[in-house]
This record gives structure tokens, C-alpha cells and sequence, in this order.
């Protein structure tokens, strides 16, 4: 593919616009689909009931109470598994013949990808919002600063963002929406559950402790653990946002390179 | 190339376009023109290489070799000068199916930057003349297939592009819907809109076309008017049609020493047809040998010849048919 100067003006000028124009269309979709949002809502919460009522009374977390040891992470675990949306909305419209559409007209080429990012995360705010609702509901409280309290679901916010852009470039990657659906939870359900999402890591095995310490999830759900009770959360928030940024290092430029170069 | 411009300059030039997917040669060396405000049809079966053409000159795929512009501009290193100048509709509708038809068109002007106020007129006018007013409102997944071939077909005319890229646009239409929809081609060729129509249906490049790419394996293997292409066939065919399905192999006996080249049998409607020169003369020698073999005839006669016919002259098989094997006597 040549990027011309043309394309690059054509980006800088249109992208703003454009990007929310695919916003629209996606939340639009959200919002005809009920089912879509109703799936992508009730799930993260019956995980929290679940976890909080069935492994609650299991799970030793010191003096912490499960429920607040186990909200940061859940939110996190969402935002994760709602990330594969991103791939499999991408995927729907290479398949349906949208993206063919969208690349023929003299739109920003980074919109299709961002826009649909945008609206997943904006699905995201909604989804965390409620998860902590049900939260409060069931007992969870905050133990920290006010200013720690509003960080922590923008963590988790953040986090999901990162991980669309991986989602994004195996939805662009691969034939059909089903495809991006396999190939995101078969490295998702590790990632999250050799975490601290649902447990301290210190219980595990010493060959996976060492995974499970090193795994961006677990240093995000220990900076968002640290924001919401109180306690230390500057070292793994730092190296969290290094993950973070590393991660959309790589997969920013793949996503959009995989969406160039769709045939 | 032929030249039938009037003096018009074409407005879509191909030269030499290789492309190849691995193994599969797509494209082997195509080059054509088509002028400003004409319609050419690009005809040929699947897998003709049709649809990689279209993909080239509407900037979705790039050339392994050779070059294409349109309006002047090359189709690889003036992207951005070519898409505002086409419109694409493709073998799938590109329409998003929770979005109402208005909001999709609505999307796709927005997408071409036209200011809130002209989006909304632009797409008030084509759901008119789409027929697509009472529909506006509702979710396009509610739409029949007619319905979104419609849509589709707007959202590619939302820019009034100058050169329309149509690639087999009543492909899985019922009849009726694709009637319909070659009415709303013919309006738009009406108004000047230069038209690249890809389809595997040779009536449809008869009805809408004024030129005729015929495309096998990647390259073109003839070119010309219906009627150029309909001579270059051997003329005139003279066609039998027996009531008695056993009498069809006395009639391809007497047709084949009869005409020229091998005769056609159709077992469903129970014809049989062959080329022929000096066809009155050649009729009457039929009739005579079928009465003098006892055959009811059940109607004989002698016409111009099919597109159907012209591929299978042209390319030993039939169009509708993935090209493989049964050069003669394919049925």
C-alpha cells in the first residue's frame, strides 16, 4: 500500500469526524440490538454474584473482605472479555461487504477502527458503572481517597481500550466473526484467571505465581485494588500503564496495518 | 480497442493489470477503456477474474502489475482523488442491517463530508427515487432482498460518483426484482452516469450494456456490441423442437450434418440447435429429413443467436458453469 501525502491530509482533516460518525453507527447498533447489550451487561453481573456468593466463603483474602478484593478485578475481567467485541464487530463488517463500503469512500482510514473502539469503550463506562452499582448492592465499599475511588474504574476503562486494539487486529485478521470470537477467548480465559483477578496469586503453584505476578491483569487489578481500599497502588499502576502502553505500541500500527490490507 | 467514443475520451483506462492471489492467476494482462457516459458490461463466469477487476479500479486491491485510472487519476497512487469520483456496489449489500435505510444513507454522506444539511436532502432524493420513502424508517434487516439491493445501490450513487462500479447487482434477485432493477439502471445510464456492470448473466449484459467484455480465466477473450458479438458465433441458428423426447437424437444427427459445428441439446424443453450459413436453404433441407425419418416436429425455426451461444463458440463451455471440463456437448 502507498500513503501519499494526500492520504495523510485526508486523514488529519476528516479523522475527528469520521471517527464520531462511526460511533454513532455503532452505538446506534448497541441500541437497536438489546440483546447485544443485555449479554454484555448481565454476564459481568451474574460473575459478580457468583463469585461473590459461591467462592466468597472459599477464598481467604486476609482481612479484606472478598467482595471488595474481588470487584476491581471483575471489572477488569470484563472489560477483557467485552474487548472481543471489537474483533468480532470488525469481522461482521469485512464479511457483510461494510468495510469494502467504508475503504471506496474518501473517508480517514483510521475511523472504521477507532470509531468502533470508541463506541466499545463507551459500552465499557456503562458496563463498569453498573458492575460497581451491583457492587454497592452487595457490599462493596471503598476504603480509599476520593480521587482513588474515580481512578479505579477509569483504570479499568483504560485497560479495556488497550486490549480492543488486539481484539481489532484479529478481527481484521481473520475470515469470519465466529473465528475472532474463538481466537480471542482462547487466550483471554488464562490471561484473566492466572491473575489476581479471583484470587491473591500467592496460592498458586510457584512456576505460575511467577506468570500470574508478571501478567498485565494482575498489575492492573492490584493498581485499581490499591485506588479502591487504600493501600499501595504507585508500583503496580506504573508498571500497568507500561504494559498499557506497550501493548498499544504493538497493536495500534497491526490494526491498522491488518485494516489496510484487507483484500 | 475498439473506439465507438464519438469523440468522447474514456474515462476508465485499464492497461496490462496482472494479479494474482498465490497460485491463481486473478488477472493475466487485462487492458480495456470505457467511455465517458456508456455502459460496459464485463460478462463472464465465476471466477472470471470479474470481481478482482472492480476491486482494482475502485482502489480495494492493488495491481501486481499494469495500471488503471479512472478520471485520470491512477487507482494506486491517487486513492485519494479516485474515491470521491466512484461508487461501488458490490456482490453483497453493503448495508448495516440495525441501521434504518435513511441512516445508512445518512452515514454514508456524512461519510463524504457533505454537510448536515445536503446529506439530508441527498438522501431524502434517493429514497425517493428508489422507492424507498415508506421504508426510510425501518431497520434494513426488515428489507427484502430487492429492498437492499436498492439501498446498497443508493448509498453508491450518494455522491452522484461519475463512473458507478456494479458488480453483479441482481445476483440471488427473483425475477421480478431484478426487473426492477434493471429499470433503475437504464434511468441512471439516462442521466449520464458512466457504468462498469460485472454479471454472469448474458441477457442482463445484452439488456444494459453498449460494449461487451467477455472474461475467461483472467483475460479477455472477446469484445464488441451484443450484435458484433452475436455474428462472430457463425449468424443465424436454426432451432428444432420435438414432443417426442425419443426423436432428439435423430434430430442432432440431422442438425449436425446439417450445420455447422456441434449441435446443442437441450433434454429439458427438448430442442436441439445448431449454427448455420444460408439458413432458408438449410431449413428447408431439415424439414425434409426429419419428415423423410418420420420426426413430429413440433416447432423449427431460425434466429440470431444467444450470448449463451456466442461463450460456448467463444470458449468451449457455458457460462453459467465453473470452467472445467465438457467442451462439447455441454447441455
Amino acid at each position: 500500500m502507498v500513503v501519499s501525502m494526500d492520504a495523510l491530509r485526508v486523514e488529519a482533516r476528516y479523522a475527528p469526524g469520521d471517527i464520531l460518525q462511526l460511533w454513532k453507527r455503532n452505538m446506534l447498533a448497541y441500541r437497536r440490538q438489546p440483546d447485544l447489550l443485555v449479554f454484555s451487561t448481565i454476564q459481568p453481573v451474574m460473575f459478580v454474584l457468583l463469585f461473590a456468593y459461591v467462592f466468597g466463603g472459599a477464598i481467604q483474602t486476609g482481612p479484606v473482605d472478598y467482595i471488595d478484593f474481588l470487584l476491581p478485578g471483575i471489572l477488569a475481567q470484563s472489560v477483557l472479555f467485552g474487548s472481543t467485541q471489537t474483533g468480532v464487530g470488525l469481522a461482521v463488517d469485512v464479511t457483510s461487504g461494510m468495510i469494502d463500503r467504508y475503504r471506496t469512500l474518501p473517508m480517514a482510514r483510521s475511523a472504521v477502527v477507532a470509531g468502533r473502539i470508541l463506541a466499545d469503550t463507551t459500552r465499557n463506562v456503562f458496563v463498569v458503572g453498573l458492575m460497581l452499582g451491583v457492587g454497592f448492592l452487595i457490599g462493596f465499599r471503598y476504603h480509599g481517597t476520593v480521587a482513588g475511588a474515580i481512578a479505579m474504574p477509569f483504570v479499568a476503562v483504560l485497560f479495556g481500550q488497550t486490549f480492543c486494539w488486539i481484539s481489532a487486529a484479529i478481527g481484521t485478521s481473520v475470515r469470519r466473526a465466529e473465528t475472532a470470537q474463538v481466537a480471542s477467548f482462547v487466550w483471554l480465559f488464562p490471561l484473566v484467571f492466572v491473575s489476581s483477578v479471583f484470587v491473591p496469586v500467592e496460592t498458586m503453584p510457584d512456576w505460575l505465581k511467577v506468570v500470574a505476578e508478571n501478567s498485565p491483569v494482575t498489575h492492573t487489578v492490584n493498581a485499581m485494588r490499591g485506588l479502591a481500599l487504600g493501600t499501595d497502588f504507585w508500583e503496580p499502576l506504573v508498571w500497568a500503564l507500561a504494559w498499557m502502553a506497550g501493548i498499544m505500541a504493538v497493536f495500534v500500527p497491526l490494526a491498522v496495518w491488518r485494516y489496510r490490507s484487507i483484500q | 480497442m475498439a473506439d465507438r467514443s464519438n469523440g468522447s475520451a474514456p474515462i476508465v483506462v485499464v492497461r496490462d493489470v496482472h494479479k494474482s492471489f498465490g497460485d491463481v492467476q486473478a488477472l493475466a494482462g487485462v487492458s480495456l477503456e470505457i467511455d465517458t457516459g456508456t455502459v460496459l458490461g464485463l460478462l463472464g463466469p465465476n471466477g472470471a477474474g470479474k470481481t478482482t477487476l472492480v476491486r482494482v479500479l475502485t482502489t480495494l486491491l492493488d495491481p501486481d502489475e499494469g495500471s488503471a485510472t479512472v478520471a485520470g487519476f491512477d487507482v494506486r497512487r491517487e486513492r485519494t482523488r479516485v474515491r470521491p469520483l466512484i461508487g461501488l456496489a458490490g456482490q453483497s449489500a453493503a448495508i448495516d442491517d440495525t441501521l434504518t435505510g435513511r441512516e445508512n444513507l445518512e452515514m454514508v454522506a456524512n461519510l463524504y463530508h457533505m454537510g448536515r444539511a445536503r446529506a439530508a436532502t441527498r438522501t431524502g432524493e434517493l429514497l425517493a427515487r428508489f422507492d424507498l420513502t415508506d421504508a426510510a424508517d425501518r431497520a434494513a434487516r426488515t428489507y427484502s432482498g430487492g429492498m437492499r439491493r436498492r439501498l446498497d445501490l443508493a448509498a453508491s450513487l450518494v455522491a452522484d460518483p461519475e463512473v458507478l462500479f456494479l458488480d453483479e447487482p441482481t445476483t440471488g434477485l427473483d425475477p421480478q426484482a431484478r426487473l426492477e432493477l434493471w429499470t433503475v439502471i437504464r434511468e441512471l445510464v439516462a442521466t449520464g452516469t458512466t457504468v462498469l456492470l460485472t454479471t454472469q448473466y448474458l441477457e442482463e449484459a445484452d439488456q444494459l450494456a453498449d460494449e461487451i467484455v467477455v472474461i475467461d480465466h483472467g483475460r479477455i477473450i472477446a469484445q464488441g456490441t451484443a450484435a458484433d458479438l452475436k455474428a462472430r458465433s457463425g449468424g443465424e441458428h436454426l432451432t428444432v423442437r420435438v414432443s417426442d423426447l425419443a426423436a432428439l437424437d435423430q434430430v442432432r444427427e440431422v442438425l449436425e450434418a446439417e450445420g455447422e459445428g456441434p449441435p446443442t441439446v437441450d433434454d429439458a424443453t427438448g430442442t436441439v440447435s445448431v449454427a448455420v450459413s444460408n439458413g432458408p436453404a438449410r431449413l428447408a433441407g431439415v424439414v425434409r429429413r426429419l419428415d423423410e425419418a418420420e420426426v413430429a416436429i413440433a416447432d423449427i425455426g431460425l434466429r440470431q443467436p444467444t450470448l449463451d451461444e456466442v461463450f460456448l463458440s467463444l470458449t468451449g463451455h457455458r457460462a453459467e458453469s465453473e470452467p472445467a471440463e465438457a467442451p462439447t456437448g455441454a447441455v
